[in-house]
């Protein structure tokens, strides 16, 4: 049995400590078209801009942010789908950000990186049944086909709790809880090394998201996979990771252990971000509220901190010199000028 | 998956009355043209001076034409000649302007710049005088009037595909389909064809009607199928002369069920949208 479930084609310790190693990564999409002779450079939406940070072998990394602050691009980039502008993403031993993302379709390490997308009613085919969408990946990159197609398709179904007699079923036939399983078993089919979870549990009821929380923790236990996790449910996140990035407008503003940065937040967005968690005994003392928007992420100042503006303790010197993450103890990092040691 | 679908079948047609009595007209139509020649009561090209004009009777159903030859006979002999003409030109547009539509709908750029401005060239057009000039300039044989049928469909399959495959380019299961190691024509034959599916058969069920009549229509100004092979265009271009001395059967019978077949794939159309999207299967 054990055999069976067992993540066997990857050798982990042949590649060294951390699974993802991203560096200075950025994104830049160019606003409007691009005309043919023209001259001046069209404006840029910065929509991921020099984000490093590193994934260990079985760790989950959260990824917080409020919406359009990249999280989807940065996701994006990550699994491959997308074509970074700049930066390196270091998977295992080898350099993924050289590769174009349509040539990365069928290669070797596609089977290692998986996603779990955020609505799993949308992201099956509306022709496919249950079963069709968790073979397809099986079929496309495990090269599994007949009998042995079928008995990993029922393998993964039941891991995820689905029973086999949904299988012939049409995504619109099934529960959001039950499609939302079936976008699991088709991710973790090919038995990934890297499971990107883009807030599976967002378009789910309340009840229907403990059982599929419950049901990742299950599965990272058995299967071994790292993942990344993508929320705006900042208990989720404290409850599932092991550490987390807070991004705000496309720039890493604080990282560390879970627990340390929702205790102890030093950035002051993290600090407005865990204060707006709604609480039964009302809000925290030293709460910081956030108002106003955020600034536009096109052709951002580069020399202004992106929170500058919003930020309740900012000074001039935001407003002239970006932050950079500095190191804090406890592994933690956070890019502000006015952030002491906690 | 078939019993299913069966099923499913039944269901639609027993809901919509409309579409069954559209189906029973189909069958009887694909047996025509499967047995037509077979069924037959006289030899569709035997003439006989004798008999030439005679009313409907019971020897000769839709009575005979002016050189004496069964127009029930021809009527139901010219079935697989139409049908398969319309099928035929169909099933090429289908395929060729289906694809087109998906890869501009898909790729954009230069690829949908071509496709688009050969659909607006050819749109350009009165289309029934495109497909005349089509058969003039080829020839008048079966092969070209089936060409000639597809090509003037041809931007109508273009438009709705393209239309129906943008909807879907940024859709997430197309995502998923790049995760599962799929390439661009993968996820565009295996992922986004099989949604559009749907609304192409309906399309195919609707021009097929119009195929017929463009056919028809090309025979009945001389360019296409040629006399005496019996064709319902050439049947009533000959009877159309005889309407105004009274002999008002020559022309009717074949125009009718002309009428009555492009009745039927129009009616057809919306029942097999119904069968063949999942989304309205319970």
């Amino acid at each position: 049995m054990s055999g069976m479930i067992g993540n066997d084609p990857t050798p982990r310790e042949a590649e060294g400590r951390y699974l993802l190693d991203v560096a200075e990564l950025s994104k830049r999409f160019p606003l409007g078209r691009r005309r043919l002779f023209g001259k001046a450079a069209p404006a840029m939406v910065h929509a991921v801009d020099d984000v490093s940070f590193t994934l260990a072998r079985g760790e989950t990394l959260g990824l917080v942010g409020e919406s359009g602050c990249g999280k989807s691009t940065l996701v994006r980039l990550i699994a491959r789908l997308t074509d970074p502008t700049t930066g390196s993403i270091r998977f295992g031993n080898r350099e993924l950000s050289a590769l174009p993302a349509k040539a990365f379709a069928r290669d070797p390490d596609r089977a290692r990186i998986q996603i779990v997308f955020q609505d799993a009613g949308e992201s099956i085919n509306p022709r496919f049944t249950a079963a069709d969408a968790i073979a397809d990946p099986l079929r496309q990159l495990r090269g599994l086909g007949g009998d042995a197609l079928r008995e990993k398709v029922e393998e993964a179904a039941t891991l995820c709790g689905l029973p086999l007699a949904l299988l012939d079923r049409f995504p619109h036939q099934l529960s959001g809880g039950q499609r939302a399983r079936v976008g699991i078993a088709r991710a973790i089919g090919p038995r990934p090394d890297l499971l990107v979870l883009d807030e599976p549990t967002a378009a789910l009821d309340v009840s229907v998201q403990v059982t599929i929380l419950q049901l990742l923790v299950r599965l990272r236990e058995t299967l071994g996979i790292s993942y990344v996790f993508v929320s705006h449910d900042l208990n989720v996140v404290r409850l599932l990771c092991d550490r987390v990035v807070v991004m705000y407008l496309g720039r890493i503003v604080e990282t560390g252990p879970a627990r340390a940065v929702f205790d102890a937040p030093l950035h002051p967005y993290t600090r407005g971000l865990v204060a707006a968690v709604p609480r039964l005994d009302g809000l925290r003392a030293d709460a910081l509220r956030l108002a106003g928007d955020p600034r536009s992420p096109i052709d951002p100042d580069p020399d202004a901190c992106r929170f500058h503006g919003r930020c309740p303790i900012g000074t001039g010197r935001c407003g002239a010199e970006m932050p950079k993450l500095r190191r804090f103890d406890g592994g933690r990092e956070a890019a502000c000028h006015y952030v002491e040691a906690a | 998956m078939s019993a299913a679908a069966l099923r499913h079948a039944r269901h639609v047609v027993s809901e919509n009355p409309v579409t069954g009595f559209a189906l029973g007209l189909f069958v009887l139509f694909v047996l025509a043209a499967l047995l037509g020649p077979s069924l037959a009561p006289h030899d569709p090209l035997a003439s006989n001076t004798m008999l030439a004009l005679q009313p409907p009777s019971a020897q000769h159903w839709f009575g005979t034409d002016q050189i004496g030859r069964d127009i029930f006979s021809r009527v139901l002999v010219a079935t697989r000649l139409d049908l398969g003409i319309a099928a035929a030109s169909v099933a090429l547009v289908f395929a060729a302007g289906g694809f087109a539509g998906l890869a501009a709908g898909f790729f954009g750029g230069w690829v949908d710049q071509i496709v688009g401005r050969t659909a607006d060239t050819i749109m350009a057009f009165p289309l029934f005088v495109l497909a005349m000039a089509i058969v003039a300039a080829l020839g008048n044989t079966v092969p070209n009037i089936v060409l000639a049928t597809a090509i003037i469909n041809f931007p109508l399959y273009v438009r709705v595909a393209r239309a129906e495959t943008t909807q879907r380019r940024e859709a997430g299961f197309v995502d998923a389909a790049r995760i599962a190691g799929h390439r661009d024509m993968g996820v565009l034959l295996l992922q986004v064809a099989p949604n559009i599916l749907p609304i192409m058969v309906v399309q195919m069920s609707l021009t097929m009607g119009y195929a017929i009549l463009n056919a028809a229509g090309l025979s009945f100004i001389g360019l296409g199928v040629r006399a005496p092979t019996p064709e319902w265009g050439i049947m009533v271009a000959e009877g159309a002369s005889f309407i105004v001395s009274g002999e008002w059967w020559v022309a009717l019978f074949p125009g009718a069920t002309l009428m009555v077949a492009v009745f039927c794939f129009n009616l057809l159309g919306d029942g097999v949208r119904d069968i063949v999207d999942p989304r309205r299967r319970t």
